[in-house]
Parts: structure tokens; sequence; C-alpha cells
């Protein structure tokens, strides 16, 4: 058999753009995702900041809240909580992707397994916004 | 006018050492055509010299994957109708090297096609047994992995193979999963280190579009997803029950 064609042995590679990610509207949702996990280590930090402070005493707790009061924590902790709702928001709609349960030959639809982790989260929300307005 | 769309054609010929580039091809605009039978169309009575893969025309074999109008697609299975009024811009599936105009390199997904042993792994083969059963149950719980035509469009959907061309891809972790979930199988450890290596699910950041464009509804990033669930479950239990074995 003969080669027919001859192959020069080079290709083309494109190489992907800085801001491949602007694109499309996928991945644009995804970047923002993944941004937004800043929102959860912001109120990470800060619960580990209060708890710190507890641990000092009364005085040093007041001084903490006060300081959180300021206007550019304020709108800190706003835009976080927004990012923070964005991120779980997103997270929560994947999650029967992941998490596949069965009963036996019965396999839990998709939508319920969503439902059930929105569920847990208002759920928990209650709990610790009862504690929270005592 | 509507009985004639042009086609911006990807080229790309290495031996005449020019740079990649568009070709625009006017041609007759028929209903009941797909992008593939345009592009036959161009190479039977326009330009002899363009090359492309296709065998199946039907979905099946998965080789005429392409980029149309910036979307992995099959182009056997994607009509000109719905492009109206074009132009159609054309070119080869995004993430691989161009061999030649549509056509590209393909090694590297064979490459780790064979890294995840897809195939049924016995710890033993028992002649005494005929055969080895298998309920519906059994056979619906990895089917749809099963699925998988190989076109590859997935990788070319995945901004993460595109930056890190290391990664294992949407693909071959499904149908490692089409063999890990077979109940006849007992190759899920052997499987584990090709999987679960740097190079391997955890790369995946799940931004899910290879599961949109999969033709063959295998959905690969539940695949993925699935299996990193799974991947730290068995860390779990080495750690705490390190007695235990995984099939
Ligand atoms: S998973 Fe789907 S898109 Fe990916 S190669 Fe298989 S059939 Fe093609
Ligand atoms: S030609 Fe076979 S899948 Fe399109």
């Amino acid at each position: 058999m003969t080669n027919t064609t001859k192959s020069s042995g080079k290709s083309y590679k494109k190489e992907m753009p800085i801001l491949w990610w602007t694109r499309r509207t996928s991945h644009i949702i995804f970047v923002m995702r993944e941004l937004t996990s800043l929102g959860v280590a912001y109120f990470a930090i800060i619960l580990l900041l209060l708890i710190g402070a507890i641990s000092q005493g009364e005085e040093s707790y007041y001084e903490f809240i006060k300081l959180m009061k300021s206007p550019i924590l304020i709108w800190l902790s706003i835009i976080s909580l927004l990012g923070l709702i964005f991120h779980s928001v997103t997270w929560f709609n994947l999650a029967p992707k992941a998490m596949v349960v069965k009963f036996g030959k019965y396999r839990i639809p998709g939508i319920v397994i969503m439902l059930s982790n929105y569920a847990g989260w208002i759920v928990i929300s209650i709990i610790v916004g009862r504690f929270l307005l005592y | 006018m509507a009985d004639k769309i042009t086609l911006e054609v990807f080229r790309y010929r290495p031996d005449d050492n020019s740079e990649p580039s568009f070709q625009k091809y006017m041609i007759p605009l028929q209903r009941d055509w797909v992008i593939l039978d345009a592009l036959n169309y161009i190479k039977d009575h326009i330009d002899g010299t363009l090359s492309y893969r296709w065998s199946c025309r039907m979905g099946i074999c998965g080789s005429c994957g392409m980029m149309v109008n910036e979307k992995p697609v099959l182009t056997c299975a994607a009509f000109l109708e719905n492009l109206i009024p074009g132009p159609v811009r054309i070119e080869p599936l995004e993430n691989f090297p161009v061999v030649r105009d549509l056509v590209i390199d393909m090694r590297d997904f064979l490459e780790k096609l064979k890294r995840v042993k897809p195939w049924i792994i016995r710890e033993q083969e028992d002649p005494a047994i005929e055969e080895y059963k298998q309920t519906p149950d059994q056979l619906a719980d990895f089917k749809q992995y099963s699925m998988c035509i190989n076109c590859m469009l997935c990788y070319s959907a995945c901004p993460v193979y595109g930056l890190e061309p290391e990664f294992t891809g949407p693909a071959v972790i499904a149908l490692a999963q089409r063999y890990n979930m077979d109940n006849r199988d007992h190759g899920n450890s052997a499987r584990m280190d090709a999987l679960s290596d740097e190079s391997g699910m955890w790369q995946c950041t799940f931004i899910g579009d290879c599961s949109k464009v999969c033709p063959k509804k295998v959905d690969p990033a539940g695949a993925i997803q699935r299996y990193k669930v799974h991947g730290a479950n068995t860390w779990w239990k080495n750690l705490l029950l390190p007695w235990a074995k995984d099939k």
C-alpha cells in the first residue's frame, strides 16, 4: 500500500484568549460562581473574628459590633451576602447532578434532591435567625 | 436571495506554509440539508481540496464533529435551515490541534481513553461460568454512559481542557464510570489512579457545558461529579476502615 497523502507533521493550535470566559453566558455564570465564593470566605472570617472578640470579653465585643456598623463594612457585608446567595443558589441547583440517591430500584428525582437542599437551608436559617433576634 | 447561503469555512494547509484563513463558499440552500451535506456539495462541485471527516451520516460514528457558529455540533445532525440567513462559520473542533482544514488530531483523546481501561476487568475468569448475568436495573445504572460515540464535542466545550490539556476530560471519565458501575466489572480500583491524579476528575470545575453539547445525552458532567463523591467516600473509607476493600 502506498501513502497517497504526505503529512508534513505540522499542526495548528489556537490559543485560548485571556477573556475566554466572556464569550458564553454559561462561562460568565461559572466565573461568577467561583468569584462569589469570596463572599463565603468573608463571612467565615467575620465569624472567626467575632468569636475572637467575644472571648476577649464584653468590651471588645461591643467594639467589634461598632466596627461592623461602619458604612464600608456594611456595604461590604451586603455585597458579600448577595455573592453568598448567588453562590449557594447555583450550587444547590447543581446538587442533583452529583447526588444520586436510590432506594432499592427507585431513584429519587433530581428536583426532590434540589428542593431538600433548599429546605435545609431555610430551616437552618430560621433556627439561626431566631437565636439572633432574641 | 433565500435560495443561497454562504459558508465561511476554516482552511489550514500545512504544506503551503500558509496561515489559517476563512474561505467563503456560496452554495444552494436546500431545506433538508445538514451542514455535512453542504460540505459534501462544496467538495463535489466547488473545491475538491477541502478536507473533513465523516462517515455514517446518522449521528453514530462520531467523526463529523465541528464548530458551527462557535458551537460544537455533529455536522450530520445540524440543519442548514436553522442557520438562515447565514453566513455560517465552520471551524474544526476547538481545543484540539488542527491537522488540515476541518480535521483535528485526536490522538490525545485516544491515549487518555486507553489509560482508564475501558473494558470489563475481572478479578478472576472462571471458565465454568458461561455468562455473567445482569438485570435490567443493573444495566440502567450505567446505560446512559455507554451511549457515548467518542465524538469529542464535550472536549471542545470544556474550557478546563482548553486551558489544561493534561485534563483527562469529560467523555473519558464518563466511560470509566460506564465500566465502574457495571456489576460484572471488578476494575474500580485499577481505574482509580488514572482518574484521581492531578490531571483527573478533580480538575473539573463543573462548568457543565460538556453535558449541554453532548448529542447522546451522556451527561459527562454528572458522571464526573458522581465520581468525585465516590472518590471522596473511598478516601474516607480507606482512612477509617483500611481493611475494607473496594471492588
Ligand atoms: S460524552 Fe457525549 S459529547 Fe462527549 S464524546 Fe461522548 S457522545 Fe460525544
Ligand atoms: S457522520 Fe457519523 S456522526 Fe456524523
